[in-house]
């Protein structure tokens, strides 16, 4: 009952005309950036993180206008992956499966409007799932002493290569690049400068936004120059959308399922999105009457849709109620709350009760915008996957810099995203993914601190890191993650492998 | 632009002198003017410059607007190595600064660099520091906390929201050191990013006791998961505040106002400086600026011109030598 009080509070300030006005341009913004290929969720948000801080948004409305363009980019990635059968993220893969056959078929309408009520119905459940879930994590938060958060974080390391994730390896050399770089800057717990070099601009360390938006949206800028794809890619034709209720309905079933299986995926650490829409696909193949999966099946595109959305909201929870991010969005997230000076953890549910509610609510809003936009504009949406990317990606660099600049003021921050942009272009070309990176940037921090923290209290005992249950429960579920993998992965890559070659000899 | 004004102000201030001393201003202030505040958006010196600047846009003392500018690094070093280099004699601007920003020259971490550097202008208020505890703790005094430190330093450990020799740490070094504990080395201090996360591992049971800001423990305080054992000022704080005993009445002579004021630069001209602290005396007296305090917990403390300045040295001096004699600089 508590709950549907603070939810209803959330409604008032979600409701506000300025609020629903940045849930809208979240959304429309996010579905944009979603459907160009390339440009995934977490691009998207780092993009726009500094523009909504030079714009001088309060907290809340940058947090609005920011997890829409979340929820709109999840949407807006089923698009091309339908129309041109590229994924417009990472998670869209699966759509690609049954969408692009449909879209062949002359059913590409169909599918668009199926894979938004699906993805509406994702994103819905889901978001009911976090009012449940988050608040009873938060009180459950305040259990978490120093010992704690370092098994968490631990954990959330090691569970970052996900089950999907390729090369245990590459994982976290990444996160140790992340943690290098963490260390820059003064150490809160002594107060000595560790690689300053006496220059000022470094005392606090590297800003994660700036090296959020060189990794993602410069590399990206040097792939595209790397290809030449100076020209608008090849699309299927859209036909008129003849979609009846009975249709609707037969997709309704496939929609919860992958909405709930999604959630549930999303709130695990470091499985995210791409899980949540594979395990709702495969769920689905199994669970349905044999249909035609891969050839153009509805439900085949209802269920990762519904999945992956499910997943966007669900790796919202460990976000706002232990600040450890469950997918790299999320991670972007975080790093736009702490530079707000708000910290995620059960404190945000107690200070920030207005704007965690507030942004819950306006989710629903934004989800509502969300499928009204994305069924009778899907039109403009499809024209605007025509633009030749030689006009789009001077665009995102330009909005790239002027936000960095903004923010800041200084030109020694530019210097520092173009040589993250660099580093993040070579990253990527030997295969060593960005997002452990970010985290490791972003918790390297928080866990040095916790080890000493928990240090400092036990005298120096070391077993202290081990003394309560819910440290060994951690320890455990952190073993297995890093562990699983290993033995798990080979296994379900080759199935995900199979299931879409399986589409592509069609 | 700026030159026809200063030499219209130059003009008029000679004019003025003549005039009788009081509501004339020998200084017109430019069309708008500048604050900037070192640090990120939502943090204590962005509110600062943003009420500040919005009371007196509000209240015409400036015609045209006051904008905010975000600088953050080093802990507002960015900000006053840009003052002292770029902006020396600009006469509309003014810096948003605290009690972090003192602490930091005294122990030096903005290399090369000092107070008198720049001109202080005048404070605006103060949040007040307090040290706190947990429901279930054994304390119930801060004479006890101290008498415990006395016998062993390392008996209580503190968390606060600065890092290690910010002003959250050397508040309870402070207090210590008056009530005559020795070996303040020893008292253990655990450093957050932020008060809110110290206070939840305080309420959670994990560390002993809570150094911060009045304003920072309102929540937990309502609803009783923190006891507040004294807050560091001359008086008792105004409700609904007023329950919580000083360190003075417990007989420890520890006050500790984190005060919000603003600094101009070293070279703006005398006109503009004299304007500045006369409008900052005003604008402090006015219901607007009022109504901005009780509303974000801030409590009256106002010094400001000659008054300030020497606050703000004498205050270095200070940290300065707690800092030495705790081993922090050297």
């Amino acid at each position: 009952m508590d709950t549907m009080s603070l939810l209803m509070q959330g409604f008032a300030v979600a409701l506000t005309p300025e609020s629903i006005m940045f849930a809208v341009i979240g959304a429309i913004l996010g579905t944009l950036i979603g459907a160009l290929p390339g440009l995934g969720p977490a691009n998207g948000v780092a993009i726009l993180i500094p523009l909504a801080f030079s714009l001088g948004l309060s907290p809340t409305s940058s947090l609005i206008l920011l997890t829409s363009v979340y929820a709109g980019a999840m949407y807006g990635g089923r698009i091309s992956s339908i129309l041109l059968n590229i994924p417009g993220d990472e998670p869209a893969m699966m759509t690609c499966l049954d969408g692009y056959p449909m879209a062949l078929k002359g059913k590409a309408a169909e599918a668009l409007a199926i894979s938004a009520i699906a993805s509406f119905i994702g994103s819905f459940i889901a978001t009911i799932g976090l009012v449940i879930l988050a608040p009873i994590l938060a009180k459950f938060a305040l259990k978490f002493g120093p010992a704690e958060y370092f098994a968490l974080f631990a954990l959330a390391f090691a569970t970052l290569g996900g089950i999907t994730g390729k090369n245990q390896f590459k994982t976290l050399m990444a996160a140790a690049i992340g943690l290098m770089i963490a260390t820059v800057g003064i150490d809160i717990s002594t107060g000595v400068q560790r690689f300053t070099f006496n220059t000022l601009e470094l005392f606090e360390g590297v800003d994660f936004i700036i090296a959020i938006v060189g990794l993602f949206a410069i590399s990206e800028l040097f792939f595209f120059l790397e290809r030449h794809a100076g020209d608008g890619l090849k699309q299927v034709a859209i036909n008129k959308l003849k979609l009846s209720p009975k249709d609707i309905i037969k997709v309704l079933p496939a929609s919860f399922r992958g909405a709930v299986l999604g959630f549930v995926a999303g709130v695990l650490p470091g499985a995210g999105a791409s899980l949540g829409s594979f395990i709702s696909y495969t769920v689905e193949k199994r669970v349905s009457d044999k249909g035609e999966f891969g050839k153009g099946d509805p439900r085949g595109v209802a269920a990762p849709e519904a999945g992956n959305n499910g997943a966007a909201s669900g790796a919202l929870v460990p976000m706002l109620t232990l600040g450890v991010p469950g997918s790299g969005t999320t991670a972007v997230l975080l790093a736009m709350l702490i530079s707000l000076n708000i910290s995620p953890g059960p404190m945000l549910f107690q200070q920030n009760a207005d704007l965690v509610w507030g942004v819950i609510a306006a989710m629903f809003i934004g989800n509502l915008v969300l499928l009204l936009l994305n069924i009778p504009m899907i039109g403009i949406f499809v024209k605007l996957l025509s633009i030749p990317p030689k006009y789009l990606m001077p665009i995102v660099t330009l909005i790239a810099s002027v936000g960095i600049y903004a923010v800041s003021h200084s030109a020694l921050d530019l210097y520092f995203m173009v040589g993250f942009g660099v580093a993040g272009y070579i990253f990527r070309k030997v295969d060593i993914p960005l997002v452990p990176i970010i985290l490791g940037m972003l918790l390297g921090p928080e866990m040095e601190k916790s080890l000493r923290h928990t240090l400092v209290l036990s005298d120096g005992d070391w077993t202290a890191l081990f003394n309560s249950g819910l440290s060994i429960g951690l320890w455990t579920v952190a073993i297995l993650g890093l562990v699983l993998p290993i033995i798990v992965g080979p296994i379900v890559r080759a199935k995900m492998a199979k299931s879409k070659t399986a589409t592509k000899g069609d | 632009m700026l030159n026809t004004f200063s030499m219209k102000s130059i003009l008029i201030s000679s004019a003025a002198a003549l005039t009788i001393a009081g509501q004339a201003y020998a200084y017109e202030p430019a069309r708008s003017a500048e604050c900037i505040a070192p640090a990120n958006p939502g943090g204590g010196w962005d509110f600062t410059c943003r009420s500040v600047g919005k009371v007196l846009v509000d209240l015409e003392y400036i015609k045209g607007n006051v904008q905010t500018v975000n600088m953050p690094g080093a802990g507002g070093g960015v900000a006053f190595a840009h003052t002292i280099s770029k902006r020396d004699k600009d006469d509309s601007l003014i810096v948003a600064a605290s009690t972090a920003t003192t602490t930091r020259l005294a122990q030096g971490q903005f290399p090369g660099m000092n107070a008198d550097q720049v001109k202080w202008v005048g404070t605006l208020g103060a949040d007040y520091g307090i040290i706190a505890v947990g429901k279930n703790s054994k304390y119930t005094s801060l004479t006890q906390v101290l008498e415990a430190l006395k016998k062993d330093p390392n008996a209580v450990k503190f968390a606060g929201g600065s890092a290690s020799g910010g002003w959250d740490h050397l508040k309870v070094l402070m207090t210590a050191q008056k009530a005559g504990v020795e070996n303040l080395p020893k008292i253990r201090y655990l450093a957050y990013s932020g008060g809110s996360e110290a206070l939840v591992q305080v309420v959670g049971g994990h560390v002993d006791a809570f150094t911060g800001d009045i304003s920072e423990v309102k929540g937990f305080m309502e609803s009783g998961d923190l006891r507040v054992l004294a807050v560091l000022s001359e008086q008792r704080l105004p409700t609904p505040f007023d329950g919580i005993p000083t360190a003075m009445e417990q007989g420890v002579d520890s006050i500790a106002p984190n005060w919000r004021g603003f600094y101009v630069p070293g070279n703006a001209s005398k006109e503009s400086y004299d304007w500045w602290v006369s409008t900052i005396d005003e604008l402090y007296k006015t219901q607007e600026w009022k109504d901005v305090m009780t509303k974000n917990g801030l409590i009256s403390f106002h010094k400001s011109g000659a008054e300030f300045a020497q606050f703000v040295e004498n205050q270095t001096l200070d940290i300065r030598i707690l800092s030495q004699d705790i081993g922090l600089i050297k």
